[in-house]
Order: structure tokens, then C-alpha cells, then sequence
């Protein structure tokens, strides 16, 4: 097991070491520079603002002194788009508001996805099997950005406790959980319920329905755990995106986290910012894929026993 | 089970919703103004920002020498200065700071102040993006440019600590007016340097706790991309006249969750409203929508190096067959008013321009520049934004060009950095764009078709034009400037190297408990005037 995560850890420290550099490159092939505004900037000022922010130099250069600044300091350096400001601030602010809404659609998500795909599974091809397959379908076909304004326009326009958007009272975080969590539950129930299907044909399951074990000790002790696993595997880089924010729910809920970054830094060309992003969002998937890792062996005996 | 769980989960939703008060109820009681402010703001130090929703924020916090007037944007009102006066040729100005006026931890603002912060926005090292504003003060463009680094240089002279003397570059008879924008507003010198050196871009004097003003709030909190609070400044000068006790600015780029706010009751006035719920706007709640003119202009740039935009009657020809009226009415529905010229109306000055929807005398004019029936054109190609919106306009004009012209266009979106850097860079044939006015005066829509501005792009210049402004530049009287000036730009349009579109309007929501928030060209509408009367 040691061994796993060391030999994952090292994996990881590459990846993100690879992430970085190529987004470096890559944000700065793009046309324009970050400073480019609709109001001409007169030369001089260009030029001024770049020595500033350390950009006048050649590529190279920069690459050396951004990776030193990380390394040796632990600077993710400034927002080029919001000025005073700094990448860690940036996140920091940003990153506990999408984790407490990530956390709180993925509780919603596998509290419903769990349950309904495993009834679906143990009712299959009956009426509850279909409507929650529909409905899970519908949860994956229809996108946040559809989802959000219809729970804006019918429950929180008659719901008064409910605000359309906003982060300003405690059930402000109701709406745009319940619009991430949907595809969460949807994708969950369909894998459980697959998942369950095939456990269930089992030789094992049999064995214990032979010999009398009640059916819910049946489906609780013996399918369940093995039928969570595929949705276990997808639970991982899953938590992973969601914690980190979605533009999409943020901007129609008005909800100050981390997705929206994303999307700015790369429109408005903030060099820094988007490095830094790609950086902690790289580092939680490898964080994310290695507690699945670990996870999935704790589950799974048989991967327990090849490791 | 099922049944009593949903009976009484709907028994709480209605016991909850019994105790019905919405943000704006609550704010009203709490004499809290809560606005629509687009988007993020890059910042607060009024030196390094150079966008209206940072407009918007910074004049609640400080206040240049002049300040804005509550319903004509032309008039300045006593600010930091209690009075000024200018020399017979408005080349020397002289400002009195009222002895009373003090930043909000207590100091005086004197004149120490306004100088150290016009030294700062022009020091070459702050690069401060919009230091031009500043350009009107004698020296200050060689100072910024680095020419010379004696501040001495530049017409800032401080008679004593209540009096400010600004010498200028030419005549200048609308010196209050500009003193309004935020580029020329004090900044405190004590505050900037307890945080770092002048002309360090990376200080926290900006931030909560640390940044200390002179206009009738300060600032309360702000957190990214959540909200600014700035709650009422006992200390400001006038502070018996405000009546509001806080500012709440939302970042709300997206304007269909603004719309959807203002409507729950989350907010008292829209930053703007999309263009298609103008209509439901008009017929549901007529009182709320506010369509108002604003001192801006959408224009196409012509490339007039690349054929066949070289020839001015080619470009004539597309202005021509642009019928505006009907662009109006169908694609921006936003009550806009047809441009026929650059310089909108307003004021003492009067559009020159003559450019109308004439499609037949566009085919003449094309035929005369050798492409009759558009036979032998260059392929021309449309730059514009990734917008829905830019598309939509630029389909249009595609259309109406076709249809008029016989011409065949391309349109090319790209997203807006490299949509700015291709017009900067010159790569392009037509290219939409717009221009919002910094103050009421011809010269903001102007300037910058002269040969060399980094605006300009089109690659057109003209010596009358330039001699023209020249000339306006040195004239005192105001009603014979703006001939002059009316002049240069019959010059400028009479070329066409741009093809004025529409003259802007603001479309927004606001609800009628807030007074005194009337219609302004310039849409900066001073807080310390506007009550919220339930």
C-alpha cells in the first residue's frame, strides 16, 4: 500500500509540474497580451506595466523565475486581471465557498443517486426501475445552465426563503447544490444501479439467499459494497471538479467561488492566475485519484490482495 | 409515511414563507442601496483602474476638486474645492480646497494631496493606463513619458495648502468638467506611503481597513466577485446632505441573474437588462425601465490601407446602405438613436454629420469608385466579438450590405482580446467597435483619429483634420471652439474611415422607492443625492 502511494505521489508531482509548464506556454501563445484593452494603452505604459509584472522578459526567463517563486517561496505570483491582488488570495477566498457548495451537491447527489439506483437495480425492469432511470437520464441530458434559471424561476420565485441568486443568507447555498447536484445523483444512480445489477447474479448472493439471510442483510452487508464501486471510481475526479467550482452555476447563482476564475483568467489572459488555478486543481485530482485508489482497495479485497 | 413527510414539509415551506420581507424591504429599512455592478472590478485605486463599473464604485469613495451634479452632467458643483476660477484664456486655473475637508481617518485634504496624486498617476513607473486624462496639465505628458524626471516640470503648483494652481498645456474651458473623472481625484499621501512607495503597483492601500477617502462613503468590505460594501463617511464635508447609510455593489456578470434579482426583489437598479426582456419589461412594470441616452458610440473602423476600403467612396457606400432604423428596431430593441455622425449629441454641440440610409446614391457612389454592381470587389471580411449580441448586429449589416450593395461579407468573431489586438495590430478589413465619452466635450470622441493614436487603427489621417483641432485646441470662446470642432468632424466624416452605427442609450431596471437617480449622459449618478423613499 506504501508503495501505491509513493509510486502515485511521484506520478502526480509530474503531472502537475507538466500541467503547469504547458498551460505557461500555452496562455501565452494566445493573441493579445493580458493588458489589452479597449482603450488603446500608448506604448510607453505597455511597456512599463510588463516590466512590472516581471513579463518583459524572454519566455524562458519567465519560466525560470515563475518556478523558482513557486518552489522556493511558495508564490503563485499576482493577478494580472484584479489588480493588489494574488493568486493564493484569490483562491483562498474563493476555493471554501465551492468547496462547501461542492461538498453539500455531492452529499445531495449521492444521497439521492445511491438509494434510487440501487432500488432500481432491485426492482429491475419494474416501474421504480424505469421512472428512476428516466429521471436519472434527465439529470444527466439537461445541463446547469438550463436547470438553474427553471429552479430560479419556479421554486425560488415562490418560494420565499429561497433567493433567485446570491451568497448573502445560509439557504442561498440550497438552490445552485440541488443544480450541481443533479448530475451528480443522475451519473451515481445509473453506475450503482449497474454496479447492483451485476453483483446481485452473483454466486455469492445466491449462496447467502440459499441459506436464509434476510434480503436487506443481503442487500446491505453483501451487494451494496461491492456495487458502489464503479460509482466510487467516478465519485473521485468528480469531487475533485465539483469542489473546485463550475462557472456555469456560479455565474447564474451569483456564488462567489473558484469556477468562474477558470474561465476569466483564461478570456482576460491573467497569465498568473490561471497557472496557479491549473496547479491546485491538478494537485486535488491527484489527491482525488489517490484516495479512490486507496479507497477502491479498502472496498475491493481482490485489488487489496494484488497490492 | 410518504405523505406526512411531504404534508408537513410543505406545512414548513408556508409557515417560512409567512415572514415575507425581501433583501430590498430590508434594505430600505436599513438605508442600504443595493446595485447591479456588472462585474468584478480590477480594482480601487483610482490610478490603475480605467473601466465605468470601477467609475461606478470609486466616485461613491472620493471626490475630485469638482463634483457631480444630481441631473445635468454639464454642471460642476463644488468638491474638494469650495471654488475655482481660470485665468481670460482658461490656460490657468486656480482651485480653492474648502479648509474643512478632511479624509476619513481625520486628515486634511490639502493641496499636498492633489499634487502627489497627479504626480503619481503620471510617474512612468505606476503605469497608470489612463494617465492621458491628465494630459491637458502643461508637461505631464513628457513627465509621463519619461523624458524628464523632474516633477517641477509639470504645471502642479501648490500656492499654499488650501490652493491648488494647475497650468495648462492650452485653453482649457472645461477643466471642472474633467475633474469629475476619477483619474483626477486625490489620492491621501499619507495613507499610499504608509503601505509602500508611489509608485508601487502592489501595495494594500486599497484594501478594507487600509483605505481612507474623501467622498461621502468609505469603504466597508469587499470580498471577490461577492460584493463591495461602503457604508456613509461622517467625516465628508457635505455628510448632512446624504442620506443613505451604505452601498451594496454585486458583481453580476451575468445580466438574465440580474434581471431575475431585480424581479425577486435582491437589488434596487439593474446594471442593464438584455435586450430581449425589454419588451416584457415595457409591458409589466413601464415604471421600472429606464431608457436613457448616454454618451457613447458603436462604429465600424475601415482598414483604409486594404483595398478596396481605400477608397473613400467605398467606404461612403457601406455607411450608406446601413439602413440604422431598422438595425434599432430589430436586432438591439434598446431604443438607440441612429448615429450620423461620431460625437454624440449633447449640450452646445450639434452632430455635423449627414449620414442617413440612402442605399440608391450607395450603388451611385460604388459605381463611381469602379465597382459597379460590387463586380470586381476584394472580398472584405467583418471582425467582431464573440458576443451573441455582435453577432447578431454584424449579421445584419452582412444582410443589408448584400441586399443594398450586392457586396458579399464575411464575418469573423474572435474572442475579445484578440479582437482588440487584431484592430490594434491592423489586421483586419471592418471592425466593429465603440467609444463611451470620459467627459462632455467633442474632443473624447475626437482625439483619437488622429494620425498616430493608439486608437485610431484605421491607418486615416488627415492634416486638415489635425489643423482643425489644432486650432480648436487654442481657442477660447466655447461657442467658436465647438464650430471649430464641428468642423473637424465633417472632415472625419466626410472620409468615413468609420461607419457610425447607433448612439447609445442605458437600458436598466430600478425601482421607484430610489429619488433623485435621473437620467445622465454620463450615467454617473452621485450617490450623496439619491434617497430611497418607500
Amino acid at each position: 500500500m506504501l508503495k501505491l502511494v509513493i509510486n502515485r505521489l511521484v506520478q502526480a508531482i509530474v503531472v502537475v509540474f507538466a500541467l503547469v509548464s504547458f498551460t505557461f506556454f500555452a496562455v501565452r501563445l494566445i493573441p493579445g497580451n493580458p493588458f489589452v484593452n479597449e482603450k488603446a494603452i500608448p506604448e510607453h505604459i505597455l511597456e512599463q506595466t510588463q516590466a512590472a509584472y516581471g513579463l518583459d522578459g524572454n519566455w524562458i526567463t519567465q519560466f525560470g523565475i515563475y518556478w523558482k517563486n513557486v518552489l522556493v517561496e511558495g508564490d503563485l505570483g499576482p493577478s494580472l486581471s484584479l489588480y493588489g491582488r494574488t493568486v493564493t488570495g484569490i483562491i483562498s477566498e474563493s476555493f471554501p465557498v465551492s468547496l462547501m457548495l461542492g461538498l453539500l451537491a455531492l452529499v445531495m447527489g449521492v444521497g439521492v443517486g445511491l438509494p434510487l439506483g440501487a432500488l432500481a437495480a432491485l426492482r429491475r425492469n419494474g416501474i421504480i426501475d424505469y421512472a428512476s432511470m428516466i429521471v436519472a437520464m434527465a439529470g444527466i441530458c439537461v445541463p446547469s445552465f438550463v436547470l438553474g434559471p427553471l429552479f430560479q424561476m419556479y421554486l425560488a420565485r415562490n418560494i420565499d426563503w429561497l433567493s433567485v441568486a446570491g451568497w448573502e443568507r445560509p439557504s442561498d447555498i440550497i438552490l445552485p447544490a440541488m443544480a450541481l447536484g443533479t448530475g451528480v445523483a443522475a451519473y451515481v444512480a445509473r453506475l450503482t444501479r449497474g454496479g447492483m445489477l451485476e453483483i446481485l447474479s452473483q454466486d455469492y448472493i445466491r449462496t447467502a439467499r440459499a441459506k436464509g439471510v434476510p434480503p436487506l442483510t443481503i442487500v446491505v452487508r453483501h451487494a451494496l459494497r461491492g456495487a458502489v464501486l464503479p460509482a466510487v471510481t467516478y465519485l473521485g475526479p468528480a469531487f475533485a471538479a465539483i469542489i473546485t467550482g463550475s462557472f456555469v452555476i456560479e455565474t447564474i447563482f451569483q456564488v462567489p467561488g473558484m469556477g468562474q476564475h477558470f474561465v476569466t483568467a483564461v478570456t482576460s489572459q491573467d497569465y498568473f492566475l490561471l497557472q496557479g488555478l491549473v496547479m491546485f486543481y491538478g494537485l486535488l485530482m491527484a489527491a482525488a485519484n489517490l484516495s479512490v485508489d486507496i479507497a477502491l482497495a479498502a472496498l475491493n479485497p481482490r485489488l487489496r490482495a494484488k497490492s | 409515511m410518504l405523505r406526512h413527510l411531504v404534508a408537513s414539509g410543505l406545512l414548513i415551506l408556508s409557515l417560512v414563507s409567512c415572514q415575507k420581507q425581501t433583501q430590498v424591504e430590508r434594505a430600505n429599512e436599513e438605508g442600504i442601496l443595493i446595485l447591479g455592478n456588472s462585474n468584478e472590478p480590477k480594482g480601487l485605486d483610482p490610478h490603475l483602474v480605467s473601466g465605468v463599473l470601477e467609475s461606478n464604485i470609486l466616485h461613491s469613495l472620493f471626490e475630485g476638486l469638482c463634483s457631480l451634479h444630481p441631473s445635468d452632467d454639464g454642471t460642476a458643483l463644488p468638491g474638494a474645492a469650495e471654488r475655482w476660477e481660470s485665468n481670460d484664456d482658461f490656460t490657468v486655473w486656480t482651485f480653492h480646497l474648502r479648509p474643512e475637508g478632511v479624509w476619513s481617518d481625520g486628515y486634511p485634504v490639502t493641496a499636498g494631496d492633489f499634487a502627489f496624486a497627479y504626480e503619481r498617476i503620471l510617474s512612468p513607473k505606476l503605469a497608470a493606463q489612463y494617465a492621458s486624462m491628465l494630459y491637458f496639465i502643461k508637461g505631464a505628458e513628457a513627465f509621463n513619458r519619461g523624458e524628464t524626471d523632474d516633477f517641477s516640470s509639470v504645471g502642479v503648483e501648490i500656492v499654499d495648502d488650501f490652493t491648488l494652481r494647475l497650468h495648462m498645456r492650452g485653453p482649457i474651458p472645461f477643466l471642472p468638467e474633467i475633474t469629475k473623472h476619477y483619474t483626477w481625484y486625490p489620492v491621501p499621501k499619507h495613507a499610499v506611503l504608509r503601505h509602500g512607495s508611489m509608485d508601487d503597483r502592489f501595495t494594500d492601500w486599497t484594501k478594507p481597513g487600509n483605505l481612507v477617502s474623501n467622498g461621502p462613503f468609505t469603504l466597508k468590505s469587499w470580498r471577490v466577485t461577492h460584493h463591495i460594501e461602503v457604508e456613509k463617511n461622517p467625516r465628508y464635508w457635505d455628510a448632512g446632505r446624504v442620506t443613505l447609510n451604505g452601498i451594496r455593489f454585486l458583481p453580476i456578470g451575468n445580466t438574465y441573474t440580474e434581471t431575475r434579482m431585480f424581479l425577486d426583489g435582491q437589488l434596487h437598479a439593474t446594471y442593464t437588462i438584455p435586450p430581449e426582456m425589454i419588451e416584457y419589461a415595457r409591458e409589466r412594470m413601464p415604471e421600472m425601465l429606464r431608457q436613457e441616452a448616454y454618451v457613447g458610440t458603436t462604429f465600424l473602423r475601415c482598414n483604409t490601407e486594404r483595398a478596396p476600403l481605400d477608397k473613400p467612396g467605398v467606404r461612403r457606400a457601406l455607411a450608406l446602405a446601413i439602413d440604422r432604423e431598422s438595425l434599432i428596431e430589430n436586432v438591439l430593441q434598446g431604443g438607440q438613436k441612429p448615429a450620423t455622425g461620431i460625437v454624440p449629441p449633447f449640450g452646445g454641440y450639434d452632430p455635423p454629420g449627414d449620414l442617413a440610409f440612402e442605399p440608391e446614391k450607395a450603388r451611385e457612389l460604388l459605381a463611381a469608385s469602379g465597382y459597379e454592381n460590387a463586380r470586381g470587389l476584394p472580398s472584405i471580411e467583418l471582425l467582431t466579438t464573440d458576443r451573441d449580441v455582435s453577432r447578431r448586429i454584424a449579421e445584419a449589416l452582412q444582410a443589408m450590405w448584400k441586399q443594398h450593395l450586392d457586396l458579399e461579407v464575411r464575418i469573423v468573431q474572435r474572442e475579445w482580446t484578440t479582437y482588440l489586438q487584431r484592430q490594434q495590430d491592423g489586421d483586419y478589413d471592418i471592425a466593429y467597435g465603440g467609444w463611451i465619452g470620459d467627459y462632455l466635450d467633442p474632443t473624447t470622441f475626437l482625439e483619437m483619429w488622429k494620425k498616430g493614436d493608439g486608437n485610431n487603427n484605421t491607418n486615416w489621417s488627415s492634416p486638415e483634420y489635425e489643423a482643425l483641432l489644432a486650432k480648436a485646441e487654442l481657442t477660447a470662446d466655447p461657442d467658436a471652439r465647438y464650430q471649430v470642432l464641428a468642423e473637424a468632424e465633417r472632415v472625419l466624416i466626410g472620409e468615413t474611415p468609420i461607419l457610425p452605427l447607433y448612439w447609445y442609450t442605458t437600458n436598466y431596471l430600478i425601482r421607484p422607492e430610489v429619488k433623485h437617480w435621473n437620467p445622465l449622459l454620463l450615467n454617473h449618478h452621485p450617490y450623496k443625492f439619491i434617497r430611497l423613499e418607500p
